[in-house]
């Protein structure tokens, strides 16, 4: 507890976009009991603070920390053993923490391809070919950024971590429950769950909250939502052919995309007790595949161009292999 | 999400079978035991040992013994495979009064020591997959087997000899029968022949009065005409709907005096009972012996129902048995098993053009042959052309025809050189003709077979070993005017040959029939690629099937002769009897269940399971599995994307640790080289 008798709070972003921190902010008007029952101690997104600030809390001081993205190089790494031991409940927070997501698809490069697509593409403008270098001889003396490592990692490969929360974002109203839940629990009406939960989430599917009508599945074919002729509003769209995620995907969104009309790309990760997102949603797409000539097979998962960002978009890092073979030939 | 190495508190016991020299031979069997008690020890393992054979009484009573005296909560056995020992290491677990479940049998002899030339290798790979087999049981649940209780009706489908059989058996030991034949009439393939081999004696004489017992038996329920539409419940419970097709025929007051059928102005040629070689009425009974009596009138054939006017078998039915106002019936029996005896079709010879079968007059189908050779026959048994007078001065018989040819069938069909010998017979007997048998091999397995070949030989039959190239009517010189032509190799004497003969006998393949897969789909039983139905064991359990309550006899399993497709029909009607008599069956336990919390309803499911185990309740949009129908074959499992349905026995959390401790192994091994 600190000196006004409120437990303290930090946030911290690694490998992510930002989004988290948004979506945080995003809870309206439960940010001002955020704000009643919580010292906010450090938030890089929302506040100035140095990392030796941290480093002079006592162990254990910090009761919250949500952390968002990946583990990608040696200061994100630094910074999670550093809150690991600052906090008594560290939660991985959103996708990138939790499984990898859009960062984490850089598992299937090498560190020269990424390199080369951040620095040397023609999306960059860099005539000089500069590279960043770890360490430069400066006048003032030796200074360095820190170390880039050939793969991104979740959070929970690199320390233990307390809770899960998926979502890319998290949505708002997961997060304020989550929220009321530890001032609850702050005022002793409620228990934690179990370390190593999933919080902020069902523990079904997305197709569990979806509206649409479902039958038996038989696919004759898969297609972009786009090139799809008079889509049926009321009827599940992997009965149209369209390669919905819903059925592997963790429910907690309220199945905001195919009540939208577009597919479930996946962002609240595996259902509980899932260890392989993708593997499980290939065999599944797989077993509603309505042929047993193999040609007429290969023709219909044609229409699946991308298989990797169909069924590893937000999971790679997360997954049973956690990337592809050329990032980890340094 | 990370999976840490779980804790384990469970007192291991681990057995290491020399199975003689058959593992021994190849894996350092004692050093992977003593490895296992060394290394496995901080996993739980207490007790490692190996020994000669397991599976003796020996070998068990040290597993039951260790888990008295040593306190064992799980036992590991690396031996032979599951399908073979499983079952007896269980069962001796059970009796030290261990739960049976809690036992693992992991192979080290079909997947290392058989497999396997390296010494050194393979005993490595033994501790690996020893170590996957200790990860994984201490993960195992103690499991109840499932009861059921046995109806104790069997259906058996399909009235040949091998279906009969098995009928009289189950009907004679005092139990209900239902039997469902497709035609008009029981009697199979058997009634078409003449002559059986090797013994030759007359067909109809052997089958008849077993037809004539399935018809008469008080507790055989007859349903020719008739044929299964769906299929139900599971063993020991299932619900049969059987179409009993319209016979236009009031069997209670239907004599079979024949009398509709002999004036009946419709005839035809018959393509099932006479190989179309005869005719029949558009009201029949395929021949004269049929069980049941009653005749049917071919619908699509007759002329009151194809034009609307006719009726002459009403107008001189003297009994009014003719019924045009029938329509088929459903009839829904509960059985508690099902016999599949539906036999096997003949390889249409047609598709060896080279043969002439369909273009040449003279050549014949061994079925089309049968029928000529058959006194209740259209030539009454007088082996003649195709023009009906003139008798054969030369006959070629051709044996694997649609056999053992990689274009056609790959099998070899068991009967066709038996068959062929018992033509080259019945030519010689009734003809005095010269006979030709060309053949690829002969095969004359069993007993008095090769004797009967050595009784052809005498009779001075003419075997010319090599495969035909050709049967053809075009002449080369005048000899071969007017004649048949058989070109071959004779690989014996080692020269091409042009034989004329006046008439050519192709003894064609057995095929499945030709809706066996869809047959198959209904019951809920696998087939092979090529269409026969597949068993338990191929040595060990011949006529049950991997779906309980369904087992298969006769040549639906596969080609056969009579004594093996009876013994077969015998023994499935034993299996049945033996369940009958126990009035309930355990069930293995290994079953899939749904977590209704987990489940979306999402349905990709619901078309996966090959015995229609899976139930969605639409109300409350979730997905279940009825425990009995399930057989535990995991397809479910893999499909649900929401890992909502788990495998007793084969948990993720089994599996993941069995992969675990396999690669254990391995990785020491790769810091070992590491390490130089
Ligand atoms: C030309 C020839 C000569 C032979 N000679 C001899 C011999 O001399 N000695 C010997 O030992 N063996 C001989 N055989 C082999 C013998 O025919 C078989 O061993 C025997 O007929 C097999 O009996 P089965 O009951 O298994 O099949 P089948 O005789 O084929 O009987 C199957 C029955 O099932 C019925 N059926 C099929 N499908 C269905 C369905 N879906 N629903 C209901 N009913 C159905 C059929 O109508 C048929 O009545 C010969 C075979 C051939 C081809
Ligand atoms: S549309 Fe997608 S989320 Fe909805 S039921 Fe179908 S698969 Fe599930
Ligand atoms: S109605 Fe005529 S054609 Fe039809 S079965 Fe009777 S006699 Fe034959
Ligand atoms: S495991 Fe699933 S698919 Fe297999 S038999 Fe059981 S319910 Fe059917
Ligand atoms: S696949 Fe899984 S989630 Fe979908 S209906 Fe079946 S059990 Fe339920």
């Amino acid at each position: 507890m600190s000196a006004n008798g409120k437990p303290k709070f930090a946030m911290y972003w690694a490998a992510s976009c930002g989004g988290c921190e948004i979506a945080v902010l995003n809870i309206g008007e439960k940010i001002l009991d955020f704000d009643a029952n919580f010292e906010v101690v450090f938030w890089p997104v929302a506040m100035d603070a140095k990392y030796k600030d941290v480093e002079a809390m006592p162990d254990q001081s910090i009761l919250l920390t949500l952390w968002n993205g990946g583990i990608r190089n040696k200061e994100n790494e630094e910074i999670a053993h550093l809150l690991r031991r600052k906090s008594q409940i560290l939660v991985a927070f959103g996708s990138c923490a939790t499984e990898g997501c859009i960062p984490g698809l850089a598992n299937f490069s090498s560190t020269e391809e990424i390199f080369h697509a951040a620095y040397d593409s023609i999306s960059s403008e860099n005539p000089e070919k500069l590279r960043p270098q770890y360490r430069t001889q400066m006048p003032e003396g030796e200074i360095s950024i820190p170390e880039f490592y050939p793969t991104l990692r979740t959070l929970d490969q690199v320390v233990k971590v307390d809770y899960y929360m998926p979502g890319c974002p998290p949505e708002s109203h997961q997060i304020a429950s989550v929220i009321d839940l530890v001032i609850q629990v702050l005022q002793g009406k409620a228990t934690l769950p179990p370390a190593g939960s999933v919080i902020g989430a069902g523990i079904s599917t997305v197709c569990d909250d979806c509206p649409r009508q479902r039958n038996v599945k038989l696919v004759k074919k898969f297609t972009r939502i786009q090139a799809l002729q008079n889509p049926d509003p009321t009827l599940c769209l992997l009965e149209q052919g369209v390669p919905c995620n819903g059925p592997a995907t963790r429910q907690g969104c309220g199945a905001l995309c195919p009540q939208a009309g577009a597919q479930c790309i996946g962002c609240y990760g595996p259902a509980e007790g899932v260890i392989d997102y993708g593997a499980r949603l290939i065999s599944a797409f797989a077993s509603v595949i309505d042929s047993t000539d193999p040609d007429e097979i290969e023709a219909i998962l044609d229409g699946i161009p991308d298989p990797a960002g169909q069924f590893y978009r937000f999971n790679l890092a997360g997954s049973l292999l956690r990337a592809g073979m050329k990032s980890w030939s340094r | 999400m990370t999976t840490e190495k779980s804790e384990n508190k469970e007192r291991i016991g681990v057995y290491v079978c020399h199975c003689g020299s058959n593992i021994a031979g190849i894996v350092d069997v004692q050093d992977v035991a003593e490895w296992a008690g060394r290394d496995l020890a901080e996993r739980g393992v207490v007790v490692s040992r190996d020994y000669k054979f397991m599976c003796s009484s020996l070998g068990q009573e040290l597993i039951e013994k260790d888990i008295q005296e040593e306190g064992l909560t799980r036992v590991v056995v690396a031996a032979c495979s599951p399908h073979l020992h499983e079952a007896t290491f269980r069962t001796a677990c059970s009796r030290a009064g261990l739960n049976p479940y809690l036992c693992e049998l992991v192979s080290i002899r079909e997947q290392v020591s058989w497999v396997h030339t390296d010494k050194e290798a393979a005993t490595e790979k033994s501790k690996a997959v020893l170590s996957g087999g200790v990860e994984r049981v201490i993960h195992h649940e103690p499991l109840e087997p499932l009861h059921v209780p046995i109806h104790p009706a069997t259906l058996v489908v399909g009235g040949g000899i091998s279906g009969i059989q098995a009928a009289l058996e189950i009907a004679d030991a005092g139990f209900p029968v239902y039997m469902v034949e497709r035609e008009p009439s029981i009697g199979g393939h058997m009634a078409q022949f003449d002559k059986t081999f090797p013994t030759l004696d007359c067909s109809a004489c052997i089958l008849t009065p077993k037809m004539v017992s399935v018809g008469n038996h008080p507790n055989i329920n007859l349903f020719t005409w008739s044929e299964v539409e769906k299929v139900d419940g599971y063993v020991g419970n299932f619900t049969v709907t059987i179409r009993k097709k319209a016979r236009y025929i009031k069997t209670e007051l239907c004599t079979g005096c024949g009398i509709c059928q002999e004036k009946c102005p419709k005839k035809l040629i018959d393509d099932v009972y006479e190989a179309g070689l005869g005719y029949r009425k558009a009201v029949y009974t395929p021949f004269p012996q049929a069980v049941p009596k009653y005749p049917v009138i071919d619908r699509e054939n007759c002329t009151f129902f194809q034009k609307g006017t006719c009726k002459v078998c009403q107008k001189f039915c003297p009994t009014d048995a003719i019924d045009f106002e029938q329509e088929d019936e459903l009839i829904t029996v509960q059985v508690g098993n099902i016999i599949l005896a539906t036999g096997f079709d003949l390889f249409d010879p047609r598709k060896v053009s080279q043969y002439g079968y369909g273009r040449l007059a003279n050549v014949f189908s061994s079925l089309e042959f049968e029928r000529l050779t058959n006194a209740a026959g259209p030539t009454n048994g007088n082996i003649v052309l195709r023009d009906g007078v003139t008798t054969p001065r030369a006959v070629g018989i051709i044996h694997c025809v649609g056999s053992r040819d990689r274009n056609f069938n790959n099998y070899c069909s068991v009967i066709c050189c038996m068959q062929s010998l018992k033509f080259a017979h019945l030519v010689h007997e009734r003809t005095g003709a010269t006979v030709y048998n060309f053949y690829i091999d002969m095969r004359t397995a069993y007993k008095e077979y090769d004797e009967f070949y050595q009784r052809i030989l005498e009779e001075g039959t003419l075997f010319v070993r090599g495969k035909v190239a050709e049967v053809t009517g075009a002449a080369r010189s005048p000899g071969e005017e007017g004649r048949l032509i058989i070109q071959v190799e004779d690989t014996l004497a080692g020269k091409q040959r042009r034989i004329p003969v006046d008439m050519v006998i192709l003894s064609a393949a057995l095929q499945p029939r030709y809706d066996a897969k869809e047959v198959a789909h209904k019951f809920g039983i696998s087939c092979s690629a090529n269409g026969w139905y597949i068993e338990k064991h191929p040595k060990l359990d011949p006529v049950a099937t991997m779906t309980e309550g369904i087992f298969i006899a006769g040549c639906v399993q596969g080609p056969k002769d009579i004594p093996t497709s009876v013994s077969q029909g015998a023994a499935a009607a034993a299996r049945i009897l033996g369940r009958i008599q126990q009035k309930e069956i355990a069930l293995e336990p290994v079953r899939a269940s749904v977590d209704q919390d987990k489940c979306s309803g999402c349905r990709i499911c619901n078309s996966m399971c090959p015995f229609n185990a899976i139930i969605f309740h639409e109300d409350r949009m979730v997905t279940e599995v009825n425990p009995a129908l399930c057989q535990g074959c995991g397809t479910c499992i893999a499909a649900c994307p929401a890992g909502a349905i788990s495998g007793t026995g084969f948990s993720d959390q089994q599996i993941l640790a069995q992969i675990e401790g396999l690669l254990m192994v391995n990785f020491e091994h790769a810091r070992v080289a590491e390490l130089g």
